[in-house]
């Protein structure tokens, strides 16, 4: 069903025909370089006006409502205001890096974003080592926080800056520890092996109370990556005004801005491949009929609905809770999370022997 | 007190005179930290722990401070102590920094407005005016002409806040030494004056060594707008309205000290259904501020959902305001013998169906923040105010009440219509920040039960006795404390017989919050310094004056 390798190997196909392998496979790049750009920026502003929609509704307010049908352009207006924004240049400010740490935010986020596998055959690159890939490229972030904090040349964003080396740092071992343990469980580090291993039971069931539990670990620790609250810490507001983006303005805050709100899709998107089956629809073994019904559903709203719905729970989380504080914060990973994930292998280990 | 009266008489204190509970006594300069200290240490049979005010004062012949002293074991009776000195050049008197914490700041207020310098006084700037400001303003010879303090055309030059200076007797003479506030190699971050935490125009300077705060550095003026010096040339009626805009959250009972003080000096007997009024939009004020102020310490800890829960339940309380009296945040409701007008024929169903509905959010609210863990593990054990250092800093209200200290002015000394309710001063032993957190939610708890008592019992009658239509108050010195939100809020007037007053001094309770900082969060964690400031629930304007 709705399978869309069939579309881009006839797009493939075409191309080769037309222009030669290598040109065929240039001009591919571009396109899918193209593609992952805008499905970025578009996804960003859904889940801007999403998170807002769902903010209001918790706070017994209503949102954004007066651009466009229930505000939904609200977001395009505010993406319009911000590109059109004077970028300040900060006087004893290190040029080079301060320019440079907004990039590598972005950069870090949308190479995460481009090896996501969306739905069925929309899967731009497909590593051996898919895990490995995202864990690994989705860290580099921590160094453009770090950079903009330093070369800012001020307290606060210094200050934002060393939060969030430690918290980024620290929360990165329970992040892939706990995706350690479906790898134990698939045998594969391969994202469409992984997700095609699900095709009957999801691995958060497949796996037992092991792989429930590296599911919540990897959604708290997750969340901390992402920098939002209750972990919001290097950019506590009200503590440091914006922590390490104070001094950034227009566009360069803009990149900060959506690799946010993108870092906190992409921790759900990967929680959904790894846990919830990805774009696999919803089976139970022995319900023919009721299997069949939901593989009418496309896949990639499965894997949207799925993403979406781990959004709404750190959404939910971070519009309830008040911030911690910073010993608490680590104190939380490396007393409380990390032991429990090293078990947690453990015990995966076991169940798989 | 009789025994107090010798026993200071005998140490050379003269004009010694009682009137209602305020015993008020002059004292000669030389002798002023003797009698100071035997005040301060109990010797006459009370201790007087609580240092009130300090109330600069310019006599023409002599420039003067008062000290209202209080004994928190007998919170009713007051005592004024009087010093001055006739040299108006080099004006000097000794500090009493080493008896009572909260004449730190108080001391630097009368520095800055009176010019007198206080020997002894670790930190003698000026609290409100930039350092380079030329004069006093409120000596009576001071001139405000702007071609001595021009209003600058172009960026000014930080004022330094570097230096502080001393004035200590050495070798039998004054010397005064200047030094450094912070260290040379110290990493100084400013909270404010424009920060979101600050809750309004407070500076911070705050030394830190990674995420510990090591040392806290306030400055304050960057609201002042000159309050008590306006008043002088304001007519009574005209102050009242810039009572309403100290502390803008409890303005409704900051006019009330204000009206009582000038009604207990013109002896006018306001009708009882203008007190019932009055104390029912006191306890609505202290609910809406409450509800505020806990939402402000949420959202200092990042939680602003609360917040936006406090705001919206606050709402209901604005709009019962605005029916009745047409202002919302400023009322403008209390005028000298009674209420500007009468309640709106709404009022009373309004507010019946308010309370039960703010019982059924307060419980909201405990399951949404209270309950919450990683709020409890945010406030507990955090902010330790002993309940000695709290009345050492005059640090009083609900502040002052979390760390144990019984200071509500509603039960000490019943005005308006406090005596005819039934409420309990609620007190904490812990003097932590979530004692200080809890309790506002219990005080509200406490007010509901106050206006439920009363909303059904308003008298018929006037709701404003008659005043002539120029208001002189007889000439003396008069003082009316009321509880507002924040804690005691006092009025000091000295009139002359003029329909303005000659002197007139408002007690700010956020004052001694702020520096109830310094002991509370030094070596805690910069994110507990903005949770804190919270808790105390300090108003900048109401500092600023």
């Amino acid at each position: 069903m709705y399978d869309f390798s069939v579309l881009t190997n006839w797009i493939d196909q075409w191309l080769r025909s037309q222009v030669g392998d290598s040109w065929a496979l240039f001009v591919e790049f571009v396109l899918v370089g193209i593609a992952i750009l805008t499905a970025y920026a578009v996804l960003a502003l859904i889940l801007i006006y999403a998170e807002r929609k769902v903010c209001a509704a918790f706070q017994c307010r209503i949102g954004p409502n007066r651009v466009g049908p229930f505000g939904m352009l609200q977001s395009v207006a505010d993406m319009f205001k911000i590109l059109l924004k004077e970028i300040i240049t900060i006087k004893q400010a290190d040029p080079i890096l301060f320019r440079l740490a907004s990039f590598l935010v972005i950069i870090a986020s949308i190479c995460t974003f481009g090896a996501l596998p969306f739905a069925k055959g929309l899967h731009a690159i497909d590593f051996n080592i898919g895990v490995f890939y995202l864990l690994a490229v989705s860290s580099l972030g921590v160094v453009g926080i770090l950079l903009a904090g330093w070369s800012s040349n001020n307290k606060y964003t210094m200050i934002g800056a060393m939060r969030s080396g430690a918290q980024l740092i620290s929360y990165e071992l329970s992040c892939g520890l706990s995706l350690m343990v479906i790898v134990i469980l698939s045998g594969t580090m391969q994202l469409s092996e992984i997700v095609e291993q699900q095709a009957e039971v999801w691995f958060i069931f497949q796996g037992h109370i092991p792989a429930m539990i590296a599911f919540i670990i990897y959604l708290i620790a997750g969340h901390a990556e992402t920098n939002r609250g209750p972990f919001d810490l290097p950019e506590a507001e009200s503590e440091l005004t914006a922590g390490y983006h104070t001094e950034y303005s227009g566009i360069q805050f803009g990149f900060f801005y959506l690799a946010e709100y993108l870092n906190m899709f992409i921790v759900a998107a990967i929680a959904t491949t790894l846990f919830l089956g990805g774009w696999q629809p919803f089976h139970v073994p022995g319900w023919e009929s009721f299997n069949q019904v939901m593989d009418y559903i496309p896949s990639f709203v499965w894997f949207f609905g799925k993403s979406g719905l781990c959004v709404f729970l750190a959404l939910w989380v971070r519009w309830s809770f008040p911030r911690l504080r910073i010993d608490q914060l680590l104190n939380l990973e490396w007393k409380i999370l990390m032991p429990i994930c090293l078990i947690n292998i453990l015990l995966m280990a076991l169940c798989v022997l | 007190m009789e025994n107090i009266k010798e026993k200071l008489s005998a140490m050379g204190c003269t004009d010694l005179l009682q009137a209602d509970r305020t015993l008020s006594v002059t004292v000669e300069k030389n002798k002023f930290h003797e009698v100071a200290t035997f005040l301060k240490e109990g010797r006459g049979g009370m201790v007087f722990d609580f240092l009130m005010d300090i109330i600069g004062i310019d006599y023409v012949e002599s420039l003067g401070a008062i000290y209202y002293l209080c004994s928190t074991d007998h919170p009713q009776e007051l005592l004024a102590l009087r010093v001055s000195t006739s040299d108006r050049e080099q004006p000097q008197l000794f500090s009493v920094c080493d008896l009572w914490d909260s004449a730190e700041l108080y001391e630097r207020e009368v520095y800055d407005f009176l010019g007198i310098k206080f020997i002894n006084h670790p930190d003698m700037r000026r609290l409100f005016l930039r350092s380079d400001w030329k004069g006093h303003p409120l000596r009576k010879d001071y001139d405000a002409s702007p071609a001595i303090n021009p209003i600058p055309a172009h960026n000014e030059v930080i004022d330094d806040m570097e230096r502080s200076s001393t004035i200590k007797i050495e070798l039998g003479e004054l010397v005064e030494k200047s030094h450094q506030i912070f260290g040379e190699k110290e990493y100084i971050v400013n909270f404010g004056p424009q920060h979101p935490a600050m809750h309004g125009v407070l500076h911070l300077r705050v030394s830190l060594d990674g995420e510990i705060v090591k040392k806290i550095d306030p400055n304050f003026g960057y609201i002042h707008r000159g309050v008590e010096k306006m008043s002088e040339a304001y007519t009574y009626p005209q102050i009242l309205h810039l009572t309403d805009r100290l502390d803008y959250l409890s303005g409704t009972m900051n006019r009330h000290a204000l009206c009582l003080c000038c009604e207990k000096a013109l002896s006018l007997e306001v009708p009882d259904r203008a007190h019932y009024i009055r104390t029912i939009f006191d306890e609505l004020t202290r609910i809406a501020s409450h509800l505020l102020g806990w939402g402000c310490i949420c959202m200092d800890m990042g939680s602003i959902t609360a917040f936006v829960y406090g705001m919206r339940d606050r709402e209901k309380i604005m709009d019962i305001f605005e029916e009745t009296a047409g202002g919302r945040l400023m009322v403008n409701y209390n005028t000298i013998g009674g209420v500007a007008c009468d309640i709106h024929p709404n009022f009373q169903k309004k507010v019946k169906e308010l309370i039960p509905y703010l019982r059924k959010m307060i419980k909201e609210h405990h399951i949404l923040f209270t309950e919450n863990p990683i709020a409890r593990g945010r406030m507990e054990g955090i902010g330790y105010l002993s309940k000695e250092k709290a009345i050492s800093l005059g640090a009083g209200g609900p502040s002052g009440r979390a760390s144990g200290w019984n200071n509500d002015v509603r039960k000490i000394e019943p005005y308006a219509a406090y005596q005819h309710a039934d409420f309990d001063v609620v007190l904490r032993e812990g003097g932590l920040t979530f004692d200080r957190y809890i309790i506002r939610l219990d005080e509200i708890e406490q007010s509901l039960r106050i206006i439920e008592q009363l909303i059904d019992n308003i008298p018929e009658g006037f709701f404003a006795a008659k005043t002539k239509a120029i208001i002189r108050l007889p000439e003396g010195e008069y003082y009316q404390r009321v509880e507002n939100a924040r804690g005691e809020f006092g009025v000091y007037i000295n009139s002359r017989g003029d329909k303005s007053p000659y002197r007139i001094k408002f007690r700010s309770p956020s004052l001694t919050l702020v520096n109830a900082l310094k002991p509370t969060v030094t070596g805690s964690k910069v994110s507990d310094l903005i949770m804190v400031g919270g808790s105390l629930d300090y108003v900048i304007p109401c500092i600023d004056r």
